[in-house]
């Protein structure tokens, strides 16, 4: 049954690739194919990892209204970034090689997400709300230090750091793309091995503790995964903050099944479907280039408006 | 007096309260009790004049409470709202001084904080003058608020269950406190939302029973609290004993 | 008194700073021309939109009986920006005045259309509704940017999103006066203003035309919000720090408080700017940026700080 849906979903996501990279191809078809197909796989990683990240987040914090992107996950990420472009210097930044200077952005994002975020998540594991504000502000944070220390930069530095805090499809570097599929696909595998526990924790925390799951030890287990898929869809497109919400949803919707197993890949096709989808809609056929974002965060916020609402007659 | 005529209010299409028709008289003090949901909130809030019934009146005093001028309802009936849970962090005297808001508009004279002193003495607040509501316990609150209340100066004082989330001591202090401030010759009658049957039966001077939002029965206390009037209304079995000479509910 | 006499001597301290410290040589042959011309308005501007934004914080909070909101999160910004944006697009040639007053229009209509949401909201949980407001102005947000960014006036519009004080000149930040005018008016009703804070039935049985208070109250803060985000542009969190910092120390009554907030939000406003010129000499960080920051570092400690939690108190 689940995976049934699981391969219609799969299949939903080639025929939709399918047709986006084929809609009215003309020559020269070797360039227009690689610049297609470069976007293709942009759009189905971040996809991909913001659908993924958003719901192990979820359950980790017990929240079905939390993504990464509301508590600042990207944020950090681009605050990272930036700060070693202050670090190093506008010319010793882009003079790293890129594959390493990638992982290393990745660790400290994994590092610096699992410290705070698990801090938080202890003193605030009571009271959701709170800690969703508390993320939420994180976030605000997150993004004014980004803005400050972009501004202690030169002026050229500043312009280098600066396209990284906004979301884009359509200035996608191919080499990025190549260094995230592979990171996607390791974060990928170590979210399904996690997924039987993560299944536990659904219980919260003392139920899962009560059944002898270490749950400190699985959040930050988990926090890393998050990091690593956060960092991936960050670099390739930058920050997006409520498109996870509207996959995991969908997902959730979509899905007959709660397993992780099957809830994990589930919202990784979903968000893949949705970016894929949609970029085929405004870009092809309304010829709208630039639209993407601005109308899957809108959507996204508005899934969260209402289910605040719904939250309370339940 | 308050008199309802054939008063009916519907919300949202769903019917709160129907038909009802009562009068309450002009002191002591009245008790509106019955089941959860049997209406009684929503009758208090049309007596005061804030709801407007679908149908039927609410006359006070003979004066059409609807078409009465905010002001002049705001001299005639005080209302206590059940307690919000935020609170703005006012002083108490600010909070009792507002009590007076409705007569002088913004410009208080000697009279209104005279009349606010008194009504401070009166609940005993004295000590309680410069400190926040946001710092007082619920009793102590719940005094505040039914002093600002009582500095209004009005004929007519509503409370929503005042009693509700106070422990039995401060439950009893301002249950007093109500039947002080609605003494014979006060001018001053008031009309209390209660669950506390107990505190009923021993304080009330008139008593309207709702059931499901109509009316079910409304009299002195000798005619609505007697076990088959309590059991029938709350349709459980509830017994009125007296011990010592003083009524006692008790529910099997 | 003796608090009254501190804040005197910080806010003249900080006047004497801002009036001296500029990338600017006032000892020129131009000083005095760079004073008048530059130094005061700049000083000006900047005490009256943090005087402006911190009682207009102070309105919404007891017009919505939340502590933990904000004209910035009530959608009122970005409503005022999207009027800006269509006045622009429509009638480009309108005056100030004119801009003015529809900014102030659209941010009315975008903060009534928060409180219509806010009454669907649940009043137990008072961290629900910051969060609410935050993403009900990111929708508008991006809806405004994706306007922005489709008729390219994407320039004009980070001018509106970031505020900052270095373009403030004599002629240009004349219309910031008019919040010494709603100030005065604040004064006027500032016990009806207080009397929203005991909740609409209280109010209302007090004899309090609520609806009218109430529409008062937020017209104040719509024109001081257009006012603000017309001239230097959206300052984050001035309006959610300022009053409960006031509250805390001295209480919720707004007639006798109306002169701190208002001393308190224009100095700390100031100090923001004021240190963004030092910071980083001789570049310039914008007030906004700053007060992001540590805004956002304030407003963690108040979701936090023990005791008077905001939790019950609202």
């Amino acid at each position: 049954m689940a995976d049934r849906s699981l391969l219609i979903l799969a299949a939903a996501c080639a025929g939709a690739a399918a047709v986006y990279v084929a809609w009215g191809l003309q020559g020269p078809y070797g360039f227009i194919l690689s610049l297609r197909a470069t976007r293709l796989a942009a759009l189905a990683i971040v996809g991909a990892s913001v659908g993924a990240a958003t719901v192990i987040f979820q359950t980790i914090t017990a929240n079905r209204l939390l993504t990464p992107g509301i508590v600042g996950f990207d944020s950090l990420f681009v605050l990272i970034q930036t700060l070693l472009v202050l670090g190093l210097g506008g010319m010793g930044y882009a003079a790293l090689p890129a594959f390493p200077k990638f992982l290393v952005e990745i660790l400290c994002l994994c590092a610096v997400a699992v410290a705070l975020f698990a801090s938080v998540l202890r003193a605030g594991s009571s009271d959701m709300t709170r800690l969703v504000l508390t993320g939420v502000i994180l976030g605000v944070l997150m993004r004014g230090l980004t803005g400050f220390v972009q501004r202690l930069l030169d002026p050229t530095e500043f312009a280098l750091a600066q396209a990284a805090t906004f979301a884009s499809f359509n200035s996608i570097d191919p080499v990025q793309v190549a260094f995230a599929a592979p990171i996607l696909i390791l974060a990928l595998l170590l979210a399904w091995r996690l997924s039987p526990v993560l299944d536990v924790a659904l219980l919260g925390r003392d139920g899962a503790r009560s059944l002898g799951v270490d749950h400190e030890r699985l959040t930050m287990a988990a926090l890393a995964v998050v990091a690593m898929l956060v960092a991936t869809s960050t670099a390739v497109a930058g920050p997006v903050t409520f498109l996870g919400l509207l996959a995991a949803s969908l997902a959730a919707a979509a899905l007959p099944h709660w397993r992780h197993a099957v809830l994990i890949p589930g919202a990784a096709l979903t968000g893949a479907l949705i970016l894929i989808v949609g970029q085929f809609l405004f870009e092809r056929l309304l010829g709208l280039q630039s639209t993407l974002p601005a109308i899957v965060e809108s959507l996204g916020g508005l899934v969260f408006l209402v289910m605040v609402l719904k939250r309370r007659t339940a | 007096m308050i008199r309802v005529t054939n008063l009916g209010l519907a919300i949202d299409g769903k019917t709160i309260l129907h038909d009802i028709s009562a009068r309450i008289p002009p002191q002591g003090l009245t008790a509106v009790i019955g089941p959860n949901g049997a209406g009684k909130s929503s009758l208090l809030y049309c007596l005061s004049g804030l709801t407007r019934p679908t149908s039927g009146q609410v006359s006070i005093d003979g004066a059409d409470i609807t078409a009465a001028r905010t002001t002049d309802r705001a001299r005639m009936l005080a209302l206590l709202p059940q307690v919000t849970p935020a609170l703005p962090r006012l002083t108490v005297a600010d909070l009792v001084a507002f009590g007076r808001w409705p007569h002088h508009r913004g410009r208080p004279n000697d009279t209104d904080r005279r009349i606010v002193a008194q009504a401070i003495r009166d609940l005993d607040l004295d000590d309680l003058l410069d400190r926040r509501l946001d710092t007082l316990s619920g009793g102590q609150r719940q005094r505040a608020f039914i002093a600002m209340n009582h500095a209004q100066s009005t004929p007519w004082m509503l409370l929503d269950e005042p009693l509700s989330a106070l422990d039995p001591r401060y439950a009893s202090d301002i249950m007093a406190r109500l039947v002080e401030l609605s003494r014979p010759g006060t001018g001053r009658a008031i009309v209390v939302v209660m669950h506390d049957l107990a505190m009923a039966v021993r304080h009330a001077d008139w008593v309207i029973c709702l059931k499901a939002g109509r009316l079910f029965r409304s009299g002195p206390p000798s005619e609505t609290l007697t076990g088959a009037g309590l059991s029938a209304l709350f349709d459980t079995p509830i017994h009125v004993e007296h011990l010592r000479g003083r009524p006692v509910v008790i529910i099997d | 008194m003796r608090g009254w006499t501190a804040a005197g001597l910080a806010l003249g301290v900080l006047v004497a700073a801002s009036l001296g410290i500029g990338a600017g040589d006032l000892s020129g042959a131009d000083g005095g021309q760079l004073f008048l011309a530059s130094r005061m308005p700049r000083t000006a501007a900047a005490l009256l939109a943090g005087a402006g934004l911190a009682l207009a914080g102070a309105v919404v909070q007891m017009a919505v009986q939340n502590r933990l909101v904000e004209p910035g999160l009530t959608g009122t910004p970005e409503s005022a920006m999207a009027g800006l944006l269509a006045v622009t697009l429509i009638a480009p040639g309108t005056p100030l005045l004119g801009r003015m007053i529809v900014a102030s229009v659209a941010a009315l209509a975008g903060t009534a259309g928060f409180l219509l949401l806010a009454r669907h909201i649940p009043r137990e949980d008072p961290i629900l509704l910051p969060l609410v407001g935050l993403v009900y102005g990111g929708i508008l947000g991006s809806a405004v940017t994706w306007v922005g960014w489709t008729t390219d006036l994407m320039q004009l519009l980070s001018s509106w999103q970031l505020g900052e004080f270095s373009g403030v000149l004599q002629g240009r930040y004349e219309l910031l006066w008019l919040i010494a005018g709603l100030a005065a008016l604040l004064y006027a009703i500032a016990d009806r203003i207080t009397m929203l804070s005991l909740g609409e039935d209280r109010a209302r049985s007090l004899g309090l035309d609520y609806r009218g208070t109430l529409l008062s109250g937020l017209v104040v803060v719509a024109v001081i919000v257009a006012a603000v985000v017309v001239t230097v542009g959206v300052l984050p969190f001035v309006g959610l720090i300022v009053p409960n910092l006031v509250s805390r120390w001295r209480g919720d009554n707004l007639r006798a408080n109306l002169p701190m907030i208002a001393a308190a939000g224009g100095g700390a406003v100031l100090a923001s700017d004021v240190l963004g010129r030092v910071i980083r000499w001789p570049y310039e960080i914008p007030a906004g940026t700053i007060f992001a920051v540590a805004g956002a570092v304030l407003f963690l400690w108040l979701l936090y700080a023990p005791g008077k939690a905001p939790r019950r108190h609202g």
